[in-house]
């Protein structure tokens, strides 16, 4: 068993933990996931490694709820534990390796996180300041109500420029239109990282295409078992078939293919409705929607 | 009673069980159990043995059997066997021990699978366990992947005294076992968690959610750990698809995910929140043992279901009973047909299928005939579910992240057949990691034999 032994709440759904795995935060590097379970019926679910404490063995993961599987784990509080808590897996960011340091160090570097984004982006920033290397973030988001780490991320980052899509906090717009308006100041970047949600990577590694960017995406699609077994997570990537879990979840972003892997990853959209609703409702029917018949 | 004929075993129903989980045989009652075993010959120079990669004394357990000695029976088998109640039920023993059988050359041979299945039951029902070592040697060895390999592997050296930790990746252990082959095949909470009990009896730990060369490696088990040997039953890695135009579109899995989903997260049962895919129409690519899991699971999940074969019935690589009982229930098999393209809908989703018929031509490397293409046969089947059960390629987590640990051209870990030995000094290996897809038995076999590799490693060190 996996304890919780600490839990903030971010923003609206959205919920950070540091649950005490010693295994995972001895080994564990910016850019890795990990599955947790929170119970026997719960579902494996992937996360972003968000930070980690060697000397008190923990890992930091940020939850939003997505499905019923997300909403019991947000709903655990502090000295509640996890079943399984599995990790690390997938590559480190190849930013954050001692072996490239002196080649990342001659590079301006610039990371766009998108809403829970931010997450892994944070220990990406982190590790890159504590090598003595300082990075540029743009932090956007839908609304400031879910915004979090901005002071985390200043406290680590060269320059933050945070971005609202309604302008209730910082720069009036997404993360594209802040990253173009930076260019229109005339500064540049030699390189990338995009977080956040597969739209927010998409619009991102296109823009930063035409801007001539190379651009790392970290990808989040469906998983099972998480380490090489199901092939649930394949995406395209360059006209080949790649595996998240094993591959990545770092890739090329100017190579994945956006809108198949976004497709893919809206397999179970209804079922999570539906899980989602069971749980919070306690049934799934509310009548009227005149097509499921399930109220008559 | 014909002494030519097998007694009959028990089934559900096939209309009945074609709608439920529950497992499809019921086995031997001891009635049952002992006149079966009544019609073994007990042979001197016993052919069945040799035909068994584990080598059980099979006329020995028989013979116990017929004397109505259950126990001692149990205990006969154990010394050669950590999972008979397992084997009992998805050993093939058709090509092996029972196609050996001199009963079979004028009748039916004797039915020594269903006789040890009975065997294991009656053991665990009546609470008997594996005898454990007298002492321990003070030797450690770890084991990594608690599927049919590392559980044999871990249970042999666990007799001799070892001090045994297996590593398994998931959340549950038995690999394969647990993931991989249905409930209605081999129950889990009965079968294999009580197996891997008996295995844990004899003194065997087991560390779930321990992915080897990512939480910890095997450089650093032998370095820090103080593990003085490891054995590697990794099990199969990644699955194939085919590589044809439609493969990514929602609705297209591989077999490996299905069964994922369906056993070992327990999607089919009310409560688990992992979903599936309850198709109307399944299309099943293949023709394994794995293929037959796949279509008979999503036949009971409510779907119409088909397998999609290139090649005819004979050279199904599937079990005989598998197939038989996969019709019996209700699967329909598209033979000497392939698909060329997956069809797909405006939203991204399966719709169809795009098959080719097929003919047999001259036999290829295999022995087996070659399936060639019959020009102008191609024709549709709507679907909205595709499951690729075309097996797998080796996992790399372990090969990468271990020094001096050679790997072939498929990238499997290169092993000595007999005594599992690799190219790294106390690092021996077997099962699928080896072998590539196989089963479960030869994955036990190759598990005994790295067992009695590393003691005798041990043993001279």
């Amino acid at each position: 068993m996996y304890p919780i032994v600490r839990k903030e709440v971010l923003a609206d759904q959205i919920v950070l933990m540091d649950i005490k795995a010693p295994m995972v935060a001895k080994k564990c590097l910016p850019g890795q996931f990990i599955i947790a379970k929170t119970d026997e019926i719960g579902e494996r679910i992937p996360l972003t490694i968000c930070d980690y404490d060697r000397e008190a063995e923990t890992v930091t993961i940020v939850v939003q709820t997505i499905g019923a599987g997300t909403k019991r784990m947000m709903d655990l509080n502090e000295g509640d534990e996890l079943m399984d808590f599995v990790g690390p897996l997938g590559c480190a960011s190849e930013l954050c390796e001692e072996k490239n340091l002196e080649e990342t160090k001659q590079k301006k570097i610039l990371f766009v996180a998108g809403g829970l984004g931010i997450a892994p982006v944070y220990p990406q920033v982190k590790w890159l300041h504590e090598h003595g290397v300082d990075v540029d973030v743009i932090m956007g988001c839908r609304t400031k109500d879910l915004l979090f780490y901005i002071d985390e991320m200043k406290a680590v980052a060269k320059n933050v420029y945070v971005a609202t899509d309604d302008g209730s906090y910082g720069f009036h717009g997404n993360g594209c239109a802040q990253l173009e308006a930076l260019y229109a100041e005339g500064k540049t970047y030699d390189q990338c990282v995009a977080i956040g949600p597969m739209i927010m990577m998409k619009y991102t590694a296109l823009l930063t295409k035409k801007l001539e960017i190379p651009t790392i995406v970290s990808m989040n699609p469906i998983m099972v078992d998480g380490t090489g077994m199901c092939g649930a997570c394949r995406l395209m990537v360059g006209g080949e078939v790649k595996f998240a879990c094993v591959d990545g979840p770092e890739f090329d972003g100017h190579l994945v293919d956006f809108d198949q892997a976004m497709a893919r990853q809206a397999q179970y959209k209804t079922e999570e409705g539906r899980a989602k609703l069971a749980y919070e409702e306690g049934n799934t029917h509310h009548g009227g929607c005149g097509h499921c018949g399930g109220d008559e | 009673m014909d002494v030519l004929k097998r007694v009959p075993v028990r089934e559900q129903d096939a209309q009945v069980r074609a709608k439920n989980f529950e497992e499809v045989c019921f086995g031997y009652n001891a009635e049952e159990a002992v006149a079966e075993a009544s019609r073994c010959l007990n042979c001197k120079n016993a052919m069945c043995v040799k035909g068994c990669p584990v080598s059980i004394d099979i006329p020995a357990f028989i013979d116990h059997v017929k004397n109505n000695e259950f126990e001692e029976a149990y205990q006969t088998i154990s010394e050669s066997s950590a999972l008979p109640a397992v084997c009992g039920r998805v050993c093939p023993q058709e090509s092996q021990c029972e196609g050996k059988c001199i009963r079979g050359f004028k009748g039916d041979p004797v039915s020594i699978g269903k006789l040890e299945r009975f065997v294991a039951d009656w053991a665990r029902e009546n609470g008997i366990k594996p005898k454990k070592a007298e002492k321990m040697n003070g030797h450690k060895v770890a084991v990594i992947g608690s599927g049919p390999a590392g559980l044999t592997c871990a249970g042999d050296l666990a007799k001799l005294g070892y001090e045994v930790t297996i590593f398994e990746a998931l959340h549950a252990a038995g690999g394969v076992l647990v993931y991989g082959i249905p409930e209605f095949r081999l129950p889990k909470d009965k079968v294999v968690a009580a197996e891997v009990e008996n295995v844990k009896a004899l003194g065997v730990k087991i560390e779930t959610n321990v992915v080897i060369g990512k939480s910890i490696t095997i450089d650093e088990l032998i370095e820090d750990e103080g593990f003085e040997a490891v054995f590697i039953g990794s099990g199969a890695g990644l699955p194939k698809f085919m590589g044809i135009p439609g493969e990514q579109a929602n609705g297209v899995f591989s077999a490996n995910e299905y069964l994922t989903r369906n056993n070992l997260m327990k999607a089919f049962q009310e409560g688990y929140e992992t979903p599936i895919s309850r198709g109307k129409k399944v299309v099943v690519v293949g023709g394994g043992n794995v293929a037959m899991d796949a279509a008979r699971t999503a036949l009971r999940l409510g779907a119409e279901t088909h397998i999609v074969y290139r090649r005819s019935e004979a050279e199904l690589p599937a079990r005989v009973e598998e197939v038989h009982h996969a019709k019996e229930e209700g699967v329909i098999f598209d033979l000497l047909q392939n698909p060329l393209e997956i069809l797909v809908d405006e939203n991204g989703w399966v719709k169809g299928i795009k098959i080719i018929k097929m003919e047999l031509g001259e036999p290829d490397a295999s022995g087996r005939r070659r399936p060639v293409e019959v020009p102008g046969s191609e024709y549709e089947i709507e679907c909205d579910t595709v499951i690729m059960s075309l097996g797998t390629s080796p996992n790399p987590l372990i090969s990468f992240t271990t020094e001096g640990l050679d790997i072939n051209k498929w990238q499997c870990i290169v092993a000595e057949e007999e005594t599992g030995a690799t190219s790294k000094e106390g690092v021996y290996a077997g099962g699928d990691a080896v072998t590539g897809a196989a089963t479960v038995i030869l994955a036990m076999g190759a598990g005994k034999a790295a067992a009695a590799g590393i003691h005798e490693y041990l043993s001279n060190k």
